[in-house]
């Protein structure tokens, strides 16, 4: 009895040491925590196809070739009730990224300036940009959404359209405008505009250079404008003016022609953008005021004006604070277009849940959901660290 | 000894992790679960006038409240115990599938699709509807051939949606849809004449002209485009839960054939000289048993909101904001399409 009663207390000891032991420990912990982990992926890997298979459903991707048998409003690419459940989910996807870039360049111009302008030594316009940003900042996004689609919705009928030169028509339908025809020919507009693009990128390199040589300035604004917007012009009519307009022409309901901005891709434009502008206006200030005054004092003293001063010296430095927490913004913006289906904005969410809808593979439809924001996220970011890098101070 | 507690408590949180994978892949019928909640979850509208509506005192009632009623009361013999799940044209399937309700009585049209791919069953048709238009008489069309250019309100995930992308496609119209999530939102986006026309079940849009102030300056306009078979479903594969579904609504339809009202159900269930109102209300033979329910869950369905006429006209009928017909939803015997098989 006391001899087996010994092994196993030596057994107990050696267990003990086992756990006792740095290593050993931490390798038993974290096996524990991996084994743990991986019963409950399992689980619910299981869990899913057995509930999957009790309720009659096949999981896969086939469903995507299924016509979606449904119209959508806001198209970019080619589609109609015939087209398939993919082609759909194309449509809503282009329509999150219209939404999204649009978003993201007016949330930047509009942060950037409200940024700037809050340090303004002009009383009424900081005052006026504090109380833009304080605003919008703490009222929820969702509510603002809905506030301008309200607004947009409120607009005149179609019947009482405001109209610019009987071209441009603003209605509680929406924007609707001339759209351009191309026609043949245009491609050599294009053309001219790509070397307008290249030309004006190659003379500002030189104009770069000259102006470390000699100190030399070129006008490269004006430069800039005539090669990409005036060549491209010229051209134009050199050849001929192939490009038309398409103007809109009042029918018995509606218009006819021309194309829509409806209210709901610019009350969620609006928005996305006030909102998202007012986080990035203060990551702004943060950046400028994190440049020490030392730096536009000795600007200053070298006789610059305030103008070049702040786009010469200060925002260069400023944007390598200021880029990283306007990176998360952007990518905030992109996530509360979602919200897009609270006004029947047709975004990727949008058409997905009517696709989960009439199809029932909640699943899978879900998953692209997932894997299209997690994308976009991580292009955005990709995007931002690198021009992150690239304007990092380079000490010498 | 602290650390082996620890890997113990790990040990047994997983182990009840599988055990608990075994338990939820197990096949729990779904009467013992309603039994085991004391009460049915029954998924409605978030509101439809005459469908599913809240009274003065804040209670779900309507059309489609009353057959969640009746179901209760044949499970229960009352027809309180309902748990009201209100839900959208988009997530009423998931709810069902998901098991966040037992029955969904929300207006939703019996097609191939919904029955067979995903995974539902029918229990029956509770109203024959169709869907059509509404418009201002202002535009002057007097047809829905006539829209070609208009804006259409409709509601996502449904099959107007499908029906009217179909409709206007065979015709060729050409229209602007403007999608919308519920029966409210649509009809304040049509209010504010964000569209044209819009599009649901004729009976939807009977319920919807009810509500507005300047009713007479809309009209439906005649054309039916769809078939929209409308009634209650349950989840696939659970016979038992189905039949309970499909009998407790064969009931009312029987009820209003035998003339078994709410007033005089009481007295009729005293065995009488009717073979088939005995058995129906458990006088005779053993048909409640057989459903796993008590012998006289019938007489407790028809006590709950009484048959279905009644229960029609008290929500859609002449006498409410809607005043529809009993047209195609009258019994085969009155020129209509409504037929229940007997309860033997």
């Amino acid at each position: 009895m006391a001899t087996t009663a010994l092994t196993s207390e030596a057994k107990g000891l050696e267990f003990r040491r086992l756990l006792t032991d740095e290593r050993s420990r931490g390798i038993i912990f974290q096996l524990a925590v991996a084994l743990g982990l991986l019963a409950f992926i399992i689980f619910i890997v299981a869990n899913t196809l057995a509930n999957l298979e009790k309720a009659g459903l096949e999981p896969g991707y086939g469903f995507l070739n299924d016509p979606a048998f449904f119209d959508i409003n806001q198209r970019l690419i080619e589609y109609t009730s015939q087209s398939t459940f993919g082609r759909a989910l194309v449509v809503g996807f282009l329509n999150t990224i219209l939404v999204s870039s649009l978003g993201i360049i007016a949330a930047a111009l509009i942060g950037f300036s409200a940024g700037v302008l809050r340090l303004s030594n002009n009383w009424i316009l900081s005052r006026l940009v504090t109380t833009y940003v304080e605003f919008t900042r703490n009222v929820p996004v969702l509510l603002q959404i809905i506030f301008w689609w309200a607004i947009l919705t409120g607009l005149p009928k179609v019947r009482d359209s405001l109209s610019i030169g009987d071209a441009l028509f603003l209605n509680n339908r929406g924007l609707r405008m001339p759209a351009p025809i191309l026609e043949q020919g245009f491609g050599w507009v294009f053309a001219a505009f790509i070397v307008g693009v290249v030309a004006t990128i190659v003379i500002a390199k030189w104009a770069k250079r000259r102006q470390d040589q000699t100190g030399q300035t070129a006008p490269m604004l004006w430069i800039g404008l005539g090669l990409i917007i005036g060549l491209p012009v010229i051209v134009h009519f050199i050849i001929g003016q192939p490009l038309s307009w398409d103007i809109p022409e009042r029918t018995r309901f509606n218009f006819a022609g021309g194309f829509n901005v409806t209210p709901e891709l610019i009350a969620l434009w609006f928005a996305l953008s006030t909102y998202t502008g007012a986080f990035i206006s203060e990551n702004v200030r943060a950046g400028i005021m994190a440049v020490s005054k030392g730096q536009s004092e000795a600007a200053f003293a070298l006789g610059l004006r305030p103008n070049q001063t702040m786009r010469l010296i200060v925002i260069p430095q400023a944007l390598r604070v200021i880029i990283p927490p306007t990176t998360s913004q952007f990518l905030n913006l992109t996530k509360n277009s979602s919200l897009a289906i609270a006004i029947g904005y047709q975004d990727l969410v949008s058409i997905g849940g009517t696709i989960l809808n009439q199809s029932g593979q909640a699943l899978e439809v879900v998953g692209i959901w997932m894997a299209v924001y997690l994308s976009l996220s991580l292009l955005t970011s990709a995007f931002m660290n690198w021009y992150n890098n690239k304007i990092a101070l380079v000490e010498r | 000894m602290k650390f082996t507690a620890i890997t113990g408590a790990v040990a047994a949180v997983a182990a009840m992790w599988i055990a608990g994978g075994a338990a939820g892949g197990a096949h729990a019928a779904t009467l013992d679960d309603v039994k085991a909640a004391g009460e049915v979850k029954c998924g409605i509208n978030t509101g439809l006038p005459g469908f599913a509506f809240t009274d003065d005192k804040g209670n779900w009632t309507g059309f489609d409240v009353a057959y969640c009623k009746a179901l209760a009361a044949a499970v229960f013999g009352d027809p309180g115990k309902v748990k009201y799940v209100n839900l959208t044209g988009k997530n009423r399937f998931p709810a069902l599938a998901s098991g966040e309700i037992d029955v969904l009585s929300r207006n939703t049209t019996w097609t191939f699709s919904r029955d067979v791919d995903l995974g539902f069953t029918f229990i029956g048709v509770s109203y024959y509807d169709g869907q059509g238009f509404i418009g201002r008489t202002a535009l002057g069309a007097k047809s829905a051939k006539e829209l070609d250019g208009a804006s259409v309100c409709i509601q996502t995930g449904t099959t107007t949606e499908l029906n009217l992308a179909d409709y206007f496609r065979s015709n060729n119209i050409k229209y602007e849809p403007v999608p919308i999530e519920t029966n409210e939102e649509a009809r304040k986006a049509y209010e504010a004449e964000r569209c044209d026309v819009y599009t649901t079940d004729a009976s939807g849009l009977a319920a919807t002209k009810s509500t507005f102030p300047d009713a007479e300056n809309h009209m439906v306009f005649p054309e039916i485009v769809s078939k929209e078979p409308l009634g209650p479903l349950v989840r696939q594969g659970d016979d038992q839960w189905a039949d309970i579904a499909r009998w407790t609504l064969n009931a009312l339809i029987n009820a209003e054939e035998l003339g078994l009202t709410q007033a005089n159900v009481d007295k009729m269930a005293v065995k009488g000289n009717n073979p088939e109102v005995n058995r129906m209300l458990g006088s005779e033979g053993s048909l409640g048993e057989m459903l796993g329910l008590s012998k006289t869950w019938a007489v407790a369905v028809i006590k709950s909101e009484g048959n279905y006429s009644e229960i029609f006209e008290r929500y859609l009928g002449k006498d409410t904001p809607l005043g529809l017909a009993r047209g195609q939803n009258a019994l085969y015997k009155d020129g209509g399409i409504l037929y229940a098989p007997p309860m033997r």
